[in-house]
């Protein structure tokens, strides 16, 4: 028998909220607000309160898809890579950087938003950098 | 020896000599008190018996659910006692498979929190600090002409993000379907919320339920005054029915010794 609470902090956007995952037998079964957190002081929005409820669903996409003919088929990592890497510069040289956008995330930390809008500018050559934290 | 040593000593012995399989409180983790069970008493070094609350009985009916045979031991204050006696009540816990570890809160914490009686009906850790209660809160809002009161109470719903955080933390808040999710009464998946109805449905619920911890007003990223609210409401409940949610199990409430006694306490409740 086992019930503890895990911190963490929300990944729903930039605020960085801290809340408690409930375990019980290794499993996920609910979410809290972390009370002592400096940022939300025991209070969370609605997408906080439910992020036990993501983590495990069956819609979570696990492994990456490739579109061919229509239909997406699951591909290992390093073909995936290739394949964006390759599409990428294919369209940067016939059709010029700008025509090239990067969509970051507030799920993401500092430093990997600092990585993507790099990459953006330093190989691509584009200023072309958004997120989706436009709340 | 020193009085939280001595809980622990308690709290141990309850474990050992198979009292309870575990006993729920809080546990500072990496700086913070946290949920936690202790099964065993070597975990007991972390145990926290501080000011921050959590709504700690709620989360006793999920493992009581699964362990419907074992018996748990639970941190509990005034107001979480309080709940035990809702939880009882409306048979989602099962008294005789609860022990508490009685917790008097300080001058402090019964101030800050407005409490009209800071200690539980046993204290084992802690000194009896006597405060009495008011509605000093109600009756400023009271005080107010009726347009200019209905004005307050629109401008503080209108700032709500239905984030249900108010429900979810409730202690005596655990029917398996809310009426605040039910498509017939609540817009579901948009906002905002509709004012007033969303909040008075939920004030008209806590009538014979609420145990006025303040945990809902705590837990409103909106800082909304519910509790101010939920007192009107017990108040109002207290007024016509003599009944107060939380002092005794044997008190009947007004759900049930009005009309011709056919209602009891929800069937789907008992069950999950």
């Amino acid at each position: 028998m086992e019930y503890r609470t895990v911190q963490t902090t929300c990944t729903y956007c930039g605020c960085g909220c801290g809340l408690l995952l409930e375990v019980m037998d290794e499993g996920l079964v609910g979410t809290l607000p972390l009370k002592t957190h400096p940022i939300n002081e025991g209070t969370l929005c609605i997408k906080g309160w439910s992020v036990h409820e993501f983590v495990e669903s069956e819609k979570r996409l696990q492994y990456p898809l490739v579109r061919k003919n229509g239909d997406f088929l699951e591909t290992g990592w390093d073909d995936v890579l290739g394949l964006v890497a390759s599409r990428i510069m294919e369209i940067r040289d016939k059709f010029g950087p700008d025509s090239i956008a990067f969509l970051s995330s507030a799920k993401c930390t500092n430093e990997e938003n600092y990585l993507l809008q790099k990459l953006a500018r330093a190989v691509v050559g584009t200023n072309n950098v958004d997120h989706c934290a436009r709340l | 020896m020193e009085a939280v040593e001595k809980v622990k000593v308690l709290i141990s012995e309850w474990l050992t000599k198979d009292k309870v399989v575990g006993f729920l409180a809080l546990r500072t983790v990496a700086g913070h008190p946290i949920p936690y069970l202790f099964t065993k008493p070597d975990d007991l070094d972390g145990l926290y018996l501080g000011e921050v609350r959590y709504p700690l009985t709620k989360l006793l009916i999920r493992l009581a659910r699964k362990y419907s045979d074992n018996s748990f031991g639970i941190l509990a204050r005034a107001c979480d006692e309080r709940s035990l006696v809702e939880l009882y009540k409306n048979q989602q816990l099962d008294p005789n498979k609860v022990t508490f570890l009685g917790v008097a809160c300080s001058e402090e914490l019964a101030e800050k929190c407005e409490c009209f009686r800071p200690y539980p009906s046993r204290i084992d850790i802690g000194e009896q600090v006597d405060r009495q209660g008011d509605l000093a809160s109600v009756t400023k809002i009271e005080a107010m002409q009726e347009s200019e009161r209905y004005r307050y109470w629109m401008d503080q719903f209108t700032k709500c993000i239905k984030c249900y955080g108010c429900r979810n933390i409730c202690p005596v808040c655990f029917c398996p379907s809310c009426t605040l999710e039910d498509h017939d009464l609540v817009h579901l998946g948009g906002m905002p919320p509709q004012i007033p109805i969303f909040h008075l449905v939920r004030a008209v619920h806590m009538a014979d339920r609420c145990i006025d911890c303040g945990l809902c007003e705590e837990a409103c990223p909106a800082d909304i005054p519910l509790r101010t609210l939920y007192r009107k409401v017990r108040e109002t409940v207290k007024n016509l029915f003599g009944y107060l949610p939380g002092e005794s199990v044997e008190d009947v409430p007004p759900l049930e010794s009005l009309g011709d006694g056919t209602f009891e306490v929800c069937q789907t409740c008992r069950e999950k």
